[in-house]
């Protein structure tokens, strides 16, 4: 009994795996019966939506102190609570958004739901991650699910190359990652985060190559998880080829999990020498904000369009881990909570975006949506005025909070190539809102379902209303942010 | 000549680095590409292994293990994924994996 009690922070964990495993069995079982209707499983949609649910509540309920179980392995704190809540709503609201679409698609199957379950238990454990172990195990645990989810629709060729395409760079960055976790195992004689901290408290390049070696692997290996420049080339074919359900996932919840994963490992396993790490970050995140600025003026495609969106918000989040202080990281928390809220609002907009025939996904077929469809019209422009960082929308904020943590960390470069970048980046937004709102109608849409519309009408909720009530989240990711520092001040 | 830990590292780098190279300098067949992984994932065993014994610490080759069932699973998938592609391209050439570019 005692043993048991002392897995209870790790409850949701184990809620969702055997949450994932009920569902495999629910889903097996049920095929001889003549209810059951293969392509269309919304029980097991609804199920999963419910275990996705219980699990936060779980996360809530267990806010306390920092505990750390199997050896340091496991870590939870404040910090991981609110990204896991964060994942786990993120996931929700995009299964319930999706549910017509999948349906539709003959996609809604017990195989979606489950592995979607599993990947969002290997986010979680990433978010935990302890010691390198754990880490990777929750990387792949998330990584292979992933992989499978974004080839789900067998029978489509873009889809299955875009599977293809994520496993091999997965693959490839997964191994990057593990020989840099080998080289800095090797010269710091731990996998444990707080161990490795007073390993390399002080140590200059010229002491420890290899650990400088590895650990330049080990970001190599993370920032092909977040896909930032240069290692983002998976991004714009994957966005495309997967159904677009399973792109608003890959947007929404793993993007956060490898944030956070990679937040934990660069301030609690190597704050000793952040002096190094900082320059790579600072060139990842210019490199990301200056490409997505960019890459994207000339893209036709809506789904491609919000990849090289995706990819330049990862450059502007970068920018709180640069600043490598407590505003900074909660700058990074919030800037993510904004971001994946306006992701799912845009892609509940582009799942909307289906005529007669089928779903499209050419920016052009947008022309005219303010006279045929005013209020998706004025979703989407909402959210997209939002991620340009139009005042006083949440997407101004976000980027507000960043700026100001990189003014305040002495990066004015940063922040001045920042604001810049999302000054071209406004451009390729507006664009499309200029083709909604003055070009004239090409095509008619079909009603936008209900629940893609609730979720719709959420996100715009939030995006116009951050404004008059910001404290919740802005005082979560300060919690947040201060658990982490405080645990990084405690090794030194 | 006795053969110490920077050999082994010798070893595993090189592996590591054939391994990266065929993935990018191979033109060919998408099933190269998965040997090649296998090697990078093989090679950081032998990282671990090697420093595991020069440490005196277990955790090296415990790692190793998980690691080795790891890549056995990615190697399962990896397989799938290019049976579910050639299903429906019949080809795995790298060359035809172009549907998308931009």
């Amino acid at each position: 009994m005692q043993v048991l009690q002392s897995y209870a922070p790790m409850l949701p964990e184990i809620a969702l795996a055997v949450g994932a495993m009920l569902i495999l069995m629910i889903g097996v079982f049920r095929e001889k019966s003549v209810l059951f209707n293969p392509g269309a499983d919304y029980a097991a949609g609804w199920l999963s939506v419910l275990v996705l649910i219980g699990a936060a509540v779980l996360v809530i309920n267990g806010a306390g102190p920092r505990e750390v179980l199997f050896d340091g392995a496991f870590i939870s704190d404040s910090f991981s609570r609110f990204s896991k809540v964060l994942i786990l709503g993120g996931a929700a609201l995009v299964l319930v958004m999706s549910f017509d679409t999948l349906a539709r698609a003959k996609l809604l199957s017990t195989e979606m739901c489950v592995l979607m379950l599993l990947a969002v238990t290997g986010m979680l454990l990433m978010v935990s991650a302890g010691n390198l172990i754990a880490l990777f195990l929750g990387l792949e645990l998330q990584s292979l699910a992933l992989y499978v989810i974004a080839a789900i629709d067998r029978t489509k060729v873009r889809s299955s190359e875009a599977g293809l395409k994520y496993f091999v760079l997965g693959s490839l960055s997964s191994g990057m990652l593990l020989y840099g976790a080998s080289l800095i195992y090797g010269f710091t004689g731990s996998i444990d985060f707080s161990v490795i901290a007073t390993a390399v408290q002080g140590q200059t390049p010229q002491q420890n190559i290899g650990l400088t070696v590895g650990l330049v692997f080990l970001l190599v290996g993370l920032a092909f998880k977040i896909s930032a420049v240069p290692f983002h080339m998976w991004t714009p074919d994957v966005y495309e080829g997967a159904p677009t359900p399973v792109t608003a996932f890959f947007a929404a919840a793993p993007k956060l999990a490898a944030f956070a994963l990679l937040v934990r490992t660069l301030l609690t396993g190597f704050p000793g020498i952040a002096a190094q790490w900082q320059q790579i970050v600072v060139f990842l995140s210019i490199a990301s904000m200056l490409l997505g600025a960019f890459a994207a003026i000339g893209q036709k495609n809506i789904k491609r369009l919000m990849a090289y969106s995706s990819i330049g918000h990862v450059g502007y989040a970068l920018i709180g881990l640069a600043a490598n202080s407590e505003a900074g990281t909660q700058a990074l928390l919030v800037y993510l909570a904004i971001y994946i809220v306006m992701t799912i609002g845009a892609f509940a907009c582009i799942l909307s975006m289906r005529t007669a025939d089928g779903p499209v996904e050419d920016i052009d077929s947008l022309a005219g949506l303010s006279s045929t469809n005013l209020p998706l019209a004025f979703v989407l422009g909402t959210i997209l005025f939002s991620m340009a960082g139009i005042p006083w929308l949440a997407g101004f904020f976000a980027k507000l909070y960043v700026f100001g943590a990189a003014v305040k960390a002495g990066l004015y470069t940063l922040a001045v190539i920042g604001v810049l970048s999302s000054v071209v980046g406004a451009y390729y937004y507006l664009r499309v809102v200029k083709v909604m709102f003055f070009d004239e109608p090409k095509v008619k849409f079909m009603p936008v379902d209900r629940s893609t519309g609730v979720v719709m009408a959420l996100a715009a909720a939030f995006v116009l209303l951050f404004i008059v009530v910001p404290a919740p989240l802005v005082d979560a990711a300060l919690s947040a942010a201060r658990s982490l520092h405080v645990a990084t001040a405690a090794t030194q | 000549m006795t053969i110490g830990l920077g050999h082994y590292l010798t070893v595993a780098a090189c592996l590591f680095t054939l391994g990266m190279l065929g993935i990018f300098l191979n033109r060919k067949n998408v099933i190269v590409i998965l040997m090649s992984i296998e090697l990078m994932l093989l090679a950081v065993n032998i990282n671990l292994v090697a420093f595991s014994y020069y440490l005196g610490d277990l955790v090296g080759q415990v790692f190793a293990l998980f690691n080795l069932t790891v890549a056995a699973a990615e190697a399962a998938i990896g397989l799938a994924i290019v049976v579910v592609y050639f299903r429906n391209r019949g080809s795995i050439a790298v060359e035809d994996i172009n549907m998308m570019k931009g």
